[in-house]
């Protein structure tokens, strides 16, 4: 397929990155020529420097043949511009943006056939937002993800004594509360995976993957652990596009304290910002942390665009007393380093981000594909299509499907019902599939499962 | 000195478009058939057009755009010349009435404050009485506004008038991109509110006459009437509710009235924090006088309690200044406690006095922001009203302002107490003159009136009213040396 994509940022990048290792023809687009030589350094792609609203530009990249484009920069209007002239000049088949703006979001018409043009639009700070949102009304949890719309979620979590599963085969959890329906997908011991099996024993400081119904988590999460008071205080540090949405999504239920170096962006969240209570200074002040009691914080959130000062920063208040410290890191060498380690959950903007944007390109049948563990785990969502003729799935129960060894079906979502997979639930068509690989490998292998063979057309 | 004539040009151009309010008088005249005041009426008119046409007249060579000061300088000239104009039907048509007190009558319409030093207001006639409330009706709004709606010509100084006349610390948001246009949208609806205030009064029992005189008074917010006993002589439920309703919609901004028509929609009430403050503040205020009245045994009958605390309590809250009882005679907290209301329940941009409802949120805003500042001392804290930032020059201009109200208040009591006033009295008719609200307590209580203070402290009264309808500032930079200086 060729793609272009507008945009060699964070988001431009990854996802170049991730495109570039699936066979596809790449052209990168950005004004900032230094960015692109990097990008050019470490992948197989074309890179073009220049402004990606103008159509000059745009035709230089290719864009006549193109199969489709991925509009990222950092500005709203140059990606509806972009998408707007691939549509009207070029006949660009696919057209996806990303877009920031509240305002542009709230009114759908915009992207329209007779507008933008946009056929999908990505917000990653939304994303990212609504992920630590998770984290934070799971206090307990390393990572929540939700699948079809929210219905059922994977969540992992570390076990610790005084779960009540913790010392018990896992065969225990199903006789323990038998009206709670949930499945464990994964456990990773001392960074290595195991395949669960209904007599594998859970240990003290495994990191367990388990999927269930959205509303039944939080009893689940009491097996495995005792459970903390639920957080009330929130310390933000770091008021840029993530801090900002963080606040204002979390203003209303709980006590949010946001700190934020420049003064005139302080005054202008100040300005936005109903309920929080906006501080004008360093996150790695102790002093500033000390007086505004940052031992009574129950999560610490760094979200400054720093790596290094976010990593100094909830250091700092972990070592005052801060219950939960989540900071955000761009690296993905430093993700490995800190998590675990004094720090609670070290957030990679881009794999959190990226799969509902990947899963789009993918097309297919692919709804969602979120990043496990720093990547090395994929949890996918599918469409299962067809019937038992043309399809490998449908009509088949889930021992009888030849899924690579690795891979585990943990849940079904069929209309408004989650199912556990169990080895005789049957699949039918149009049922949503939740699929988890332990190696990324054998996304590919799963993608190509799922594929309705030719007879289906 | 050229300056100065420019403001005689434009004095003299005002003072032609005033001579125009004695039309409705002269109608009234007409229709009662009483010609001994039309002939007054007729002679004041041309004495004011022609004083003003030849001010007009001889200094058109100085015809210009006026600069901020003299801006000023024009507001209050017009705002002391138009109750000066405004005197002459009354000494020729009131014998032994004396210059002094007739001013204080017209000044006391025109700022919309409602005290009289008149009394046998029934015997008046019926012009004469249109005349007094027409005067608060044309002070309401601001003749000014009136004047830049009507006559574009006063060009881009209008603005500078426009906001030197209406009351409120901010007033850059404009409805309309021209000013003429804005003001002009204003008085629209000024008028269209009157109109159907005039219908509800008369629905609800008065006769013509009664029901546009109130009306005009209501709607100012003056609180004229044309009996000795002003509202109290109906001795009706229905008139004072729906007097309560249009003094409480004339207490809210002109400007959000306008937002609501213009919209089509009653949300913006809501998103109005000075309106939602003030009506919350007098709504509850009501409830809270009413029961302590009734507690305290002044009503045996807890609805008779609410039904006088409510209408006195809205009357003196929004400065209107009607009453339907003595409330004198009330335990002293009630009417300190209206008192205190009326210097601080009105909207910016409403016809009402004191100083305001914006302001008071911004102090106590600023209060808060201090405690704050306290608790946590690098938290950046924006004063908001109503999810609008405020910046911090307004709220240091609000400050300033409160700090000369305060000032004036106090001085001009004394001033009072040393001419030889009981205090409650003097605190009272400064803090009612000031406010633009009317009776006062004591000797010039809802019983009495101003006729008993003598020619000095009807002065001070009279200066006292127009400082605040001016809002202090307009008046008092003209005293400042600044001001003079080149």
């Amino acid at each position: 397929m060729k793609i272009l994509i507008l945009g060699a940022g964070q988001v431009g990048s990854t996802v170049a990155e991730s495109l570039v290792s699936e066979a596809n023809d790449i052209t990168v687009v950005d004004s900032d020529g230094d960015k692109l030589r990097q990008l050019q350094d470490r992948l197989d792609l074309r890179t073009l420097t220049g402004n990606a609203a103008h159509p000059s530009t745009l035709e230089q990249a290719g864009i006549a043949d193109t199969d489709m484009l991925l509009a990222v920069t950092q500005s709203d209007e140059v990606n509806l511009v972009a998408c707007k002239l691939a549509a009207s000049l070029y006949n660009t088949p696919t057209r996806i943006a990303r877009i920031r703006s509240i305002d542009y979001l709230n009114r759908e018409e915009v992207f329209s056939a007779d507008n933008f043009c946009v056929d999908f639009s990505i917000c990653p700070e939304q994303i990212l937002t609504e992920y630590i949102v998770k984290l934070i009304e799971f206090p307990e949890a390393l990572q929540v993800l939700e699948f079809a719309d929210g219905k059922a979620s994977l969540v992992a979590v570390r076990a610790f004594a005084g779960g009540p599963l913790v010392g018990n085969p896992l065969s225990f959890l199903r006789s323990h509360m038998p009206q709670v329906d949930a499945r464990v997908a994964a456990i990773f011991r001392k960074d290595s995976p195991i395949i669960p099996e209904g007599n594998t024993v859970v240990e003290e400081g495994d990191e367990i993957f388990f999927i269930a119904a959205t509303d039944n988590i939080r009893s689940v999460l009491n097996e495995m652990r005792r459970m903390d008071k639920p957080s009330k205080r929130i310390m933000i540090v770091g008021g840029g596009n993530i801090g900002r949405r963080l606040a204002k999504a979390l203003e209303r239920d709980y006590q949010v304290k946001l700190i934020e170096y420049n003064k005139k962006s302080c005054e202008k969240l100040a300005g936005e910002l109903t309920n929080t209570l906006v501080l004008n200074g360093d996150g790695t002040d102790e002093k500033l942390m000390q007086q505004e009691h940052v031992d009574e914080i129950d999560v610490f959130c760094a979200l400054t665009n720093d790596d290094e000062n976010n990593i100094m920063s909830s250091l700092l208040a972990k070592q005052g007393g801060a219950r939960k410290v989540i900071a955000l890191i761009n690296r993905s060498a430093y993700v490995g380093l800190v998590q675990g380690g004094k720090i609670d959950i070290a957030l990679s903007p881009a794999q959190v981000t990226i799969g509902s944007l990947l899963a789009y390109v993918r097309q297919g049948d692919v709804v969602a594909v979120h990043s496990l563990r720093r990547g090395a785990a994929e949890a996918l969502e599918l469409v299962a299509h067809g019937d038992r003729q043309s399809s490998r799935v449908v009509g088949r129960r889930i021992e009888e499907i030849e899924l690579p060894k690795g891979a585990t079906i943990g849940a079904i979502v069929r209309g408004d019902q989650v199912i556990m997979g169990h080895h005789d639930t049957l699949i039918e068509a149009e049922d949503h599939v939740i699929v988890f690989v332990i190696n990324k490998q054998m996304v590919k292998k799963v993608e190509k499962l799922f594929q309705v063979s030719l007879g289906f057309f | 000195m050229q300056r100065t004539l420019t403001v005689i040009h434009a004095l003299g151009l005002l003072l032609v478009v005033f001579s125009a309010a004695y039309l409705l008088p002269v109608i009234t005249a007409v229709i009662y058939a009483d010609y001994a005041i039309l002939l007054d009426f007729l002679v004041a008119m041309v004495w004011t057009l022609a004083i003003g046409f030849l001010m007009w007249l001889l200094t058109r060579r100085y015809k210009g755009e006026l600069s901020i000061r003299h801006g000023y300088l024009l507001v209050v000239a017009m705002w002391t010349a138009m109750p000066m104009f405004a005197t002459l039907p009354l000494l020729l048509a009131i014998p032994d009435l004396s210059f002094t007190d007739a001013y204080f009558e017209t000044m006391s319409g025109m700022t919309t404050t409602g005290a009289t030093t008149l009394v046998g207001l029934d015997n008046l006639p019926p012009a004469i009485n249109v005349w007094r409330h027409e005067l608060n009706w044309v002070g309401g709004l601001g003749i000014i506004v009136l004047a830049v709606a009507i006559l574009p010509l006063l060009g881009i100084g209008g603005r500078q008038l426009f906001k030197a006349e209406t009351p409120g610390p901010m007033k850059e948001a404009a409805l309309t991109p021209r000013i003429a246009d804005t003001a002009r949208n204003l008085w629209v609806i000024y008028v269209a509110i009157t109109l159907v205030c005039i219908g509800a009064l008369k629905w609800a029992g008065m006769n013509w006459l009664d029901a546009v005189c109130h009306a005009f008074s209501a709607l100012s917010l003056g609180g004229f009437s044309t009996h000795d006993a002003s509202v109290g002589y109906f001795n009706s439920p229905a008139i004072e509710l729906v007097l309560i309703v249009f003094m409480l919609i004339a207490a809210i901004n002109f400007a959000t009235h306008f937002l609501a028509w213009r919209g089509k929609s009653m949300k913006v009430y809501l998103s109005d924090a000075e309106a939602v403050a003030t009506v919350i503040l007098i709504v509850g205020s009501c409830l809270g006088v009413g029961y302590f009245l009734w507690w305290q045994g002044v009503y045996p009958e807890f609805w008779t309690a609410l039904r006088h605390a409510s209408f006195n309590l809205v009357s003196i809250a929004t400065d209107c200044g009607y009453a339907s009882v003595d409330f004198n005679q009330w335990p002293m907290f009630a009417p300190l406690w209206m008192l205190f209301l009326s210097s601080i329940a009105c909207s910016a941009g409403s016809t009402g006095g004191g100083i305001k409802m914006i302001r008071t949120l911004v102090l106590v805003k600023q209060a808060g922001r201090e405690f704050l500042k306290l608790l946590h001392p690098a938290v950046v804290n924006p004063m908001k009203i109503g999810g609008h930032v405020v910046a911090n020059n307004i709220v240091f201009a609000v400050l300033g302002f409160i700090f000369l109200y305060f000032i004036s208040v106090a001085s001009l009591t004394f001033v009072l107490l040393i001419s030889g006033l009981d205090f409650v009295t003097a605190f009272s008719a400064i803090i009612a003159c000031i406010n633009n609200m009317g009776p006062g307590l004591n000797m010039v209580g809802p019983a009495g009136n101003y006729q008993g203070l003598t020619d000095f402290q009807t002065w001070v009264c009279a200066v006292a009213m127009l400082i605040g309808r001016l809002e202090i500032f307009t008046v008092l930079i003209l005293f400042t040396p600044h001001f003079w200086r080149r």
